[in-house]
């Protein structure tokens, strides 16, 4: 029966990256143009979705999932210098190369291999966070 | 005959631009969607760390856990990479249309107009060949990697999913993604685009 969850999880990461393509929020022509305010469609996207997934959460908050865990919001711990350094610095990783992970994921399958350079730094950050976690401030 | 047409039409709606009031909502369900197959969290940039994990030698403590119990995400991270793939058959080829102003901007640090998703003047796999392209991609993705589990979070986790669990902490950090990603596109993309592609390697 779990094996079967592996493949709903599968389908929804196929729809989330043909969503991402076919609205062009993978490109990297569609971040800089987001970011240098040329265009409403991406903030469009993004407004649009959080929307969606607010009214979805609060539709299902509470309820029982189909794996049968009950389905619950953790809330985010409430310190702030990881999310303003940590966040600008994933920021000025997102502007530069046009791209966050999901894209891309996305752009990977989509044959630029280019973009696998690009996961390998992710990688390669997220080990370096690793090894500095215990003296960086959080 | 109408199941025909309706075979054309969805071909149609396939391979033209989805327009933000379709996609976003789309990925936006995406949220609910997980939670209620398995109460699972929307947050993509999670499986960076799970990969660190598998590292089989020594790792730092944060790495030390078991990460096959977050096999479901490591799966619907393979689901992304296939549906890239299923997508590249569908997408239509030539119709990034960017706001002129934009693409004049584009066309002054060198890149020509749109023919593909991406820029090929900085992505296709001829660019590999040079050492700035690998600094680029590398440089980009230690920033992500590295600001992602810094902040908690990427795109998917704090944008979408950590908002529209009304965090707090997630506004913090979506403001500050997006005070990176301006100093990005207005101060350093403009230099560096000239400098990969201005002169040889």
């Amino acid at each position: 029966m779990k094996y079967v969850f592996y493949l709903f999880y599968f389908l929804a990461g196929m729809l989330t990256s043909i969503t991402l393509v076919q609205s062009q929020a993978a490109s990297w022509y569609r971040i800089q143009e987001m970011f240098q305010f040329g265009a409403f469609h991406m903030y469009g996207i993004i407004g649009s979705a959080i929307v969606v997934a607010m009214i979805g959460v609060q539709l299902v908050k509470g309820r029982r999932s189909l794996e049968g865990p009950e389905i619950k919001i953790n809330d985010k711990a409430r310190t702030w210098t990881r999310y303003v350094v940590g966040g600008t610095l994933f920021g000025l990783g997102w502007g530069l190369a046009g791209a966050c992970p999901g894209p891309a994921l996305a752009l990977i399958g989509g044959g630029w291999p280019a973009y696998l350079v690009l996961f390998a730094g992710m990688i390669l950050g997220t080990w370096v966070y690793g090894l500095l976690r215990e003296v960086l401030p959080h | 005959m109408g199941a025909k047409r309706e075979v054309k039409d969805l071909q149609e709606i396939m391979t033209q631009l989805w327009p933000w009031y379709v996609s976003g909502p789309l990925l936006g369900l995406i949220v609910p969607l997980l939670l209620w197959l398995g109460n699972k969290d929307f947050g993509i940039s999670a499986n960076l760390r799970h990969i660190c994990a598998m590292w089989p030698g020594k790792k730092p403590a944060f790495f030390q856990y078991d990460w096959r119990g977050q096999t479901w995400n490591l799966v619907f991270m393979l689901g992304l990479v296939a549906g890239g793939w299923v997508a590249a058959f569908l997408y239509p080829g030539d119709s990034v249309h960017l706001n002129p102003t934009v693409l004049e901007r584009l066309h002054a640090w060198g890149l020509g107009s749109p023919q593909s998703i991406v820029p090929p003047e900085l992505f296709a796999t001829s660019v590999l060949a040079s050492w700035k392209a690998w600094a680029y991609l590398l440089g980009g993705g230690f920033l992500i990697g590295f600001g992602a589990r810094y902040g908690g979070g990427c795109t998917s986790g704090h944008a979408i999913s950590g908002l529209a669990m009304l965090q707090l902490p997630s506004l913090v950090a979506v403001v500050f993604f997006f005070v990176g990603g301006l100093i990005s596109a207005w101060w350093i993309v403009p230099r560096v685009v000239v400098w990969l592609i201005g002169g040889g390697a």
